[in-house]
Parts: structure tokens; C-alpha cells; sequence
């Protein structure tokens, strides 16, 4: 009895080995994001992505096949993301990690990476921080304060000098407020008061009178995408703060495209700074959008998580090309630093320092389209911009 | 003072937006004794259907209310024939696990059907205006929204205690089986004040859409909020749920003025006063 286990154990082993070593040419990628849940819209774009990545430069890298495998996180939740992590890396065995929405996520994969060996392509979550924690973290998408900074200069150079900041009292809102008021009284202005609002207010008519009352002839705001925003953007349009003439100004993730046909008219001549806008003019987003709409299944459900997670897939890409397929997490990292190319957002690079993404922040408006849709058009351009919260630490 | 004025307004619009979500969970809970935490699903599927009928179908404003009240009943009707009969007068641990879980399934219907993204109800011209009131200016939405509230507030009062049906109600719900057995057809007078019930939720749903926006979430989202609401003015009391929403919308609406950090600090701070001064709500009924 214990001998005939003994070989069933060995056959068994045996066909595993055989059929790991006849795959061994797949080289696996996981993907960790919300794919389920309140922001399942987020992981559909991470998904697609990777999708119109894979179709514009082929499933192959060198000869070998590369597979995909998801696993969704629907909200922030460091535990699972780590439990998920590990999975993907022993079970599955992928050589690369990919994806992960939100910061504590992210932190919570970092002290897995060296004794897996894998490197972590981070598609979205955006605190400076993150980058820190491993050396073999490689970032794709923007930070709060890269895309917040630029904001300081273009207030004052509107003829702006006192703005009130409001806002959601949560790590990103707080590191947006930071960020402003840096960039802000750098370039001359002041910020005459900084509201924090409670991430679930549903009526914002008592912030408007707050921003009314204080003086200021603009507002600063950072808020969550989804309800919050659409509260905050109607209540500033029906108190009568634009017909007032007080400006409005906020880092891209509360104008992005998703949002825009909920917000409507009322969103008209909001400014907005940002790395990507579906609409940025160029062959190589062209060709992107058509993938990445075909992928996602609705233009108007593309926005700006699908360019982090197609910038992601050639930043993996390049790695297996330079580890020609074997595992070796420090080299791949290695070889993406101070890698250029030129993303669908325009052209960026990897920081070989801070292995976090140098790229052109955009200032945009929102306008009518002929079509009577409203879109995020780029006005202005602020080259090659780093993480101003790493560049100082 | 103009700015005190301008509070009132906004704690009165909001106030009324949260009574007219609320008096139909308050009626539910009240009159027919069960916990529905799907309340809030009703209103969203309400707010679906006003959105599809007044921004894909291009119908107005009015009939897209009136479409989403009549659609949600109907498809309430089956789910009450089904599910709710079998929980009428169990144990509330029952109902909650129910309605909680008929809350999910609407969550994951909607998102599969409509996506996770937020569905607007566009207005018209007429009411989505600012319209300057000598001290401020308002949307007008929101004084339509306040004379909503003061409507669905007469007429339910006027239901309950000046009509034939508001007499079987009362009856039934002080005894059902007394009732049923002097003729009052208990079942009946269930499934209509259900069918109130549904029809109220939906018109909040609806014109209340401008505060809490429509979105797969919005049934989780708000539980809380129309839960505290029912419980602070006493179930199945109108004059109880008209007070509290009104009390705490001033409350939430001023507190979010002078201290926003504090959140809602505010508001949890007077439902739990509220609630120990008066463990039943201002107009409870001792059970």
C-alpha cells in the first residue's frame, strides 16, 4: 500500500515536471486589479490595455509565448492584494507582477518581490512613496503631485493670487492639498484656507458657501472620481460660483473621460492638469484608442488607467526581452531604466533613479465637441515632468 | 445673516430630498414591520429607468418620474408575491438577511446591465436654472424638490388618517388577525401600502437623484443614512420622519459649513442624543 503511493506520488511529480518543462516557453504575467465591484470600470481598463497592447506587438517576445493571468482585487485591501501576490507567484508561477489600483495594495506586494525574484510594473496607484519600498518596483502611471504641481503656475499666471483648497479627506485629497500649496505659493500665490471634506458628503451647497465666503477667486479641488465629483461640480455651477467668475482648478482624475458624460454641460471651462487625455493628438494614441475602445467594448468607458496599463505591458515586454525569458527580477528592472519611448500620452522614460515614469503633463479644458459631447482638450503643455515627491526625498 | 439664511435654504432642500427617500422605509418599517434594507434598491432601479426614459429615449422630465414610479411597482409586484410575503412578521434577523440580499442582486444586475458608471437624469431648462432668491442663488431643482416633499408629506398624512383605506391600515397594522377577522382583507391592504411603499422610493429616487446620484452603489451607499433617518422620527410616524429629516439635514448641512473635517461628527453626535433622549424616534409607537 505505501509502495504503490509511493510511485502514484512519483508519476504524479513526474507528469508535473513533464508538463512544466514543456511549457516552460510561456512566460506568465499577473495582473492584479478591480476587476468587480464599485471600480470594476478601473480593471476593465487595465485589461484593455493590456489587450490593445498585445494586439498592436504580438503575444511573443524573442520566442517566447507570453500568457496573462488576472486576479481581481475589487477594493483596497493590502491582505488580500499580498495573499493574491503570492498565489500568482507559487502557484502559477508568473514571472512578472502587473496592475494594482491603490496604494496600500501596492505597498503590501513590495516585501515579496526580492525573494520572489519577480519585479512589480505598478499600472496606476499613485502615491511617491511606493517607489521606495523595493528596488524592483517599475511605475507607469503618474503621481498626485506630478500632476498637481504645474496647477501653482498656471493659477498665478491667470491673474489668480488667492485660492481656497477643498478637499476628500482621504491619503490622495491630502497629498493633492500638499502639492498644490507648494506648487502654489512657489509661483506667488496663497491659499486662503484649506477645507478637507468628509469622503462621504453628498451635499457640497455648505462648501460652496465656505468657498464664496472666503474670498478667494479660485478653488482647488481634489475629490474621488464617481458620486463625489458630480456632487461637487453641480453644487459649484447651481450656487452661482461660476457666474460669479471663481475659478476652478483640479488634477485630471475629476474631468477623466468615464466621468464626463455624467458631469455634462456643467463641466464646460473646468481646467484640468494630467499625463493622458484620450484626446491627446497623435499617430501613436490614434492606433491606441481604436485598440483599447475595441478591447474595453464602449469609447466612452475608455479612461486613463488602459494607457498606464499599456505603457506597463511594454515596460514587461522590454524586460523579457532583455532576460531573454529567464528569471532574473534586478537585471529586467536594470535594463527598463532610463528606457524612452513614446507612449499614446507622448513621450516618456523610466527615471533611471526613482525607476518612476518621467512624462509631459497637460493642461486641459474641458469643451463641446461637434458632436455635443464634451472632451478634455489640451491647451498646454509642461514637458517632461518627474515626481516632484521623490525628486525631494 | 444672509449666510444663515443661505444654510437654511440648503439644510430645508436637503432635508425634504432625504424625507421623500426615506417616508417610504419609514412606512415599511412602521406600518408593516419589516426591516426592507432594499429600500434604497427600489429607488436607484427607479432612478434607472428615469435616466434611460429621459436621456435615451429623449421623453420629458415628468413622464420620466412617472415612468420610473409605475416601472418600479410592477417590478416589485413579483418580488413582494415571492419573497416579501414569506417575511412578513418573522423575526427582523430574517428580513435584514432577505432584503440584504435582494440589495445585492440588484447591485450586481445593475452593474452587469449598466456599468459601474453614474447615470444622470438631465432636467429641464426650467429646472436646472439658478434662480436668484434676493439673498442667494439656487438651483431651481431644489425648490422643486422642497415642494415635492411638502406634497408627498399632505398627501400621505391625508391617506393615513382621513381615508376609508388609512382606517384598514391602521387597524390592520395595530392587529392583523383581529383585522382579517372582522374583514379587512390584510393581504390586500399589505400589498398596496408595499406598493406606497415602492412608488415613494422611487420618486425620491428620482428627484432626489441630484444629491445622491444614481449609481450601482447607491442602495449600500446611503443605507446608513435612510436607516438613521427612520429610526431618529420614529417608523411609520409622517410628522417623525418630516422632523428628522429636517433637524438632521440642518444639523449635517451646517456642521459641513462651519467644521468640515469634522465630517459627520455632527450628525452621529445628534442621532445619538436623539436616541437616548427618545430610544423609539420623536414619534414612535411603543410595540
Amino acid at each position: 500500500m505505501k509502495a504503490s503511493k509511493g510511485i502514484l506520488g512519483a508519476a504524479i511529480g513526474a507528469l508535473l515536471l513533464g508538463s512544466v518543462s514543456a511549457y516552460a516557453d510561456t512566460i506568465k504575467v499577473g495582473i492584479i486589479g478591480p476587476f468587480s465591484g464599485p471600480f470594476a470600470l478601473q480593471g476593465k481598463n487595465f485589461q484593455a490595455g493590456v489587450e490593445a497592447y498585445m494586439a498592436l506587438n504580438g503575444k511573443s517576445v524573442k520566442g517566447h509565448d507570453i500568457e496573462v493571468i488576472y486576479r481581481d482585487l475589487p477594493a483596497a485591501n493590502p491582505a488580500q492584494s499580498r495573499a493574491l501576490a503570492q498565489e500568482l507567484v507559487v502557484k502559477e508561477k508568473v514571472q512578472y507582477l502587473g496592475g494594482v489600483y491603490f496604494t496600500p495594495d501596492a505597498m503590501a506586494i513590495t516585501p515579496l518581490l526580492k525573494q520572489a525574484n519577480t519585479p512589480l510594473v505598478i499600472f496606476n496607484a499613485a502615491t511617491s512613496a511606493i517607489m521606495t519600498q523595493s528596488p524592483l518596483v517599475v511605475r507607469t502611471s503618474f503621481t498626485t503631485a506630478q500632476t498637481t504641481s504645474p496647477l501653482g503656475k498656471i493659477a498665478t499666471e491667470r491673474g489668480v493670487k488667492k485660492v481656497i483648497s477643498a478637499v476628500s479627506d482621504y491619503g490622495p485629497g491630502v497629498d493633492a492639498e500638499a502639492a498644490f500649496k507648494k506648487a502654489f505659493e512657489a509661483a506667488g500665490g496663497q491659499v486662503v484656507e484649506a477645507i478637507r471634506m468628509p469622503l462621504n458628503t453628498n451635499d457640497f451647497s455648505p462648501i460652496m458657501q465656505r468657498v464664496r465666503d472666503s474670498g478667494a477667486e479660485a478653488v482647488f479641488a481634489f475629490l474621488p472620481s464617481g458620486p463625489t465629483t458630480l456632487g461637487f461640480v453641480k453644487a459649484y455651477n447651481e450656487t452661482g460660483l461660476k457666474q460669479a467668475g471663481i475659478k476652478f482648478f483640479a488634477p485630471g482624475d475629476l474631468t477623466q473621460e468615464s466621468d464626463l458624460p455624467a458631469l455634462g454641460d456643467g463641466a464646460v471651462g473646468l481646467l484640468t492638469t494630467f499625463h493622458y487625455a484620450v484626446s491627446h493628438d497623435s499617430p501613436e494614441n490614434k492606433k491606441f484608442v481604436e485598440a483599447a475602445t475595441k478591447a474595453v467594448g464602449g469609447a466612452e468607458q475608455l479612461s486613463f488607467p488602459s494607457v498606464g496599463a499599456y505603457d506597463g505591458m511594454h515596460v514587461i515586454y522590454k524586460m523579457i526581452e532583455a532576460t531573454d525569458g529567464k528569471q532574473d527580477a534586478q537585471k529586467a528592472v536594470d535594463a527598463v531604466k532610463g528606457l524612452s519611448w513614446t507612449s499614446p500620452r507622448g513621450p516618456v522614460s523610466i527615471d533611471a533613479e526613482t525607476r518612476h515614469i518621467t512624462e509631459n503633463i497637460y493642461l486641459r479644458e474641458v469643451v463641446k465637441g461637434p458632436d455635443g459631447k464634451t472632451f478634455n482638450k489640451e491647451i498646454q503643455t509642461f514637458p517632461n515632468q518627474k515626481d516632484p515627491g521623490l525628486a525631494t526625498q | 445673516m444672509q449666510t444663515i439664511l443661505s444654510i437654511a435654504i440648503d439644510a430645508f432642500a436637503y432635508g425634504m430630498a432625504l424625507f421623500i427617500i426615506c417616508i417610504g422605509l419609514s412606512l415599511t418599517m412602521g406600518l408593516m414591520r419589516v426591516v426592507n434594507l432594499a429600500h434604497g434598491a427600489f429607488a436607484m432601479i427607479a432612478g434607472y429607468i428615469a435616466s434611460y426614459a429621459a436621456r435615451d429615449l429623449g421623453l420629458g422630465y415628468a413622464v420620466a418620474i412617472f415612468l420610473a414610479i409605475i416601472g418600479t411597482v410592477i417590478i416589485s409586484i413579483p418580488i413582494e408575491r415571492l419573497l416579501y410575503r414569506r417575511i412578513y412578521g418573522k423575526p427582523e434577523l430574517i428580513q435584514v438577511l432577505m432584503t440584504i440580499g435582494i440589495t445585492f442582486c440588484v447591485i450586481g444586475i445593475t452593474n452587469y446591465f449598466f456599468g459601474p458608471t453614474l447615470k444622470t437624469i438631465p432636467l429641464p431648462g426650467s429646472l436646472s436654472q439658478p434662480v436668484d432668491i434676493g439673498f442667494k442663488t439656487i438651483a431651481a431643482h431644489r425648490l422643486f424638490v422642497m415642494a415635492c416633499g411638502g406634497v408627498v408629506a399632505g398627501g400621505l398624512w391625508f391617506l393615513i388618517e382621513r381615508t376609508d383605506f388609512g382606517i384598514k391600515l391602521r387597524a390592520t397594522v395595530d392587529n392583523a388577525a383581529m383585522a382579517d377577522a372582522l374583514g379587512v382583507r390584510t393581504q390586500v391592504v399589505y400589498a398596496i401600502s408595499f406598493a406606497i411603499a415602492i412608488g415613494l422610493a422611487a420618486l425620491g429616487g428620482v428627484v432626489g437623484a441630484e444629491f445622491l446620484p444614481i449609481e450601482p452603489y447607491y442602495a449600500l451607499r446611503y443605507m446608513v443614512t435612510f436607516l438613521v433617518v427612520v429610526s431618529v422620527g420614529g417608523a411609520g410616524s409622517i410628522p417623525g420622519a418630516v422632523v428628522a429629516c429636517l433637524l438632521l439635514g440642518a444639523v449635517d448641512t451646517t456642521g459641513r459649513y462651519l467644521m468640515p473635517e469634522f465630517g459627520n461628527f455632527f450628525f452621529y453626535a445628534a442621532v445619538i442624543a436623539i436616541v437616548c433622549v427618545f430610544p423609539r424616534g420623536f414619534f414612535g409607537r411603543a410595540q
